[in-house]
């Protein structure tokens, strides 16, 4: 069971709570496939992603992303239960899609680097600390189903 | 190798090619152009840089104040915190500059790495993250997916050198 100290709750919330979604879930997700290019494998059908700036236009990159964020709400809603808020996912992400779950850390690095972009001086070290924390956990959880 | 290639999209069979030809080094020119552009914009800020990113990751990641026991304040912004970023960040510049061949250059530094502080080489990786959010924050604009690759590439090959004489 993972402890949330009350700091840690009232940070996720609020962080999620000033996020446009629909601008940081495509902008996360397309700065992964720029920066760790290989993760461009589970995405072929998804079109022209053949340098930057095709991958950052690309309609389908962007619509995936903004479902990653919002499964990403999910979690901050059920904080207390995020092994079997994402059982199904895990189970989705082994056996269908065939993710290698290395790859859920680096997509985990990149949503950080991009709301510390778009916090600015707010994103401290202890809103970093927390937002890393959470993140760690969902992609823990994501991997539990792999077997 | 070659009957492989024909199954794959001819597009990522032309960047396999290129690669297999530029492979002496993980950095290529592309990288190398886009690490010294941006850091002829941020290099004004590195001591700011290294002092944020040192103090975060004391913070984010507490398991590497154990190489600070020595150090009086271990808090954020702190003067042993703010000289060390600064130090720290001086490497950084010197890598910068032999862009070209880190191993060679950064040699001293290896050693001292190697023989001396004996870091784990897993905090390397730690703290370019840290650097890299930072760059995120201050340079919001600049720091775009493009760079961001190449600065991350350039930080990884740089903690490679690092670790070039550990064993």
């Amino acid at each position: 069971m993972v402890e949330w100290t009350e700091c840690e709750r009232a940070t996720i919330k609020d962080i999620f709570a000033k996020l446009d979604y629909d601008s940081v879930g495509p902008a996360a997700l397309s700065r992964c496939l720029v920066v760790y290019p290989w993760t461009q494998r589970y995405f072929s059908k998804f079109g022209n992603l053949y340098n930057a700036a095709a991958i950052m236009g690309n309609p389908n990159v962007a619509k995936h992303g903004k479902i990653i964020l919002h499964d990403l709400e999910r979690g901050v809603k059920n904080m207390d239960n995020l092994k079997e808020t994402y059982a199904d996912l895990s189970v989705l992400h082994s056996e269908k899609l065939h993710v290698d779950p290395d790859n859920f850390k680096l997509i985990s690095d990149c949503l950080t680097i991009v709301v510390a972009s778009r916090m600015g001086k707010a994103f401290t070290g202890e809103v970093q600390a927390a937002l890393q924390k959470f993140l760690a956990v969902v992609v823990s959880s994501l991997g539990r189903q792999y077997h | 190798m070659r009957d492989f290639l024909y199954k794959i999209p001819k597009v990522w069979a032309d960047r396999h090619s290129t690669e297999q030809a530029s492979r002496k080094m993980s950095l290529n020119a592309k990288d190398k152009e886009a690490v010294r552009a941006f850091w002829a914009k941020v290099s004004g800020k590195a001591g700011e840089i290294g002092t944020d990113a040192l103090s975060r990751m004391l913070v984010v990641y507490p398991q590497t104040k154990t190489y600070f026991s020595h150090w009086k304040d271990l808090s954020p912004g702190s003067e042993p915190v703010k000289k060390h970023g600064k130090s720290v960040m001086g490497g950084v510049a010197e890598a910068v500059a032999k862009i070209d061949d880190l191993n060679a250059g950064l040699l001293n530094l290896s050693e001292l790495h190697a023989f001396t502080l004996r870091v784990d080489p897993a905090n390397f990786k730690i703290l370019s993250h840290c650097i890299l959010v930072v760059l995120a924050i201050m340079f919001p604009q600049d720091f775009t997916p493009e760079v961001h690759v190449a600065m991350d590439k350039f930080l990884a090959a740089l903690s490679r050198a690092l670790s070039e004489k550990y064993r």
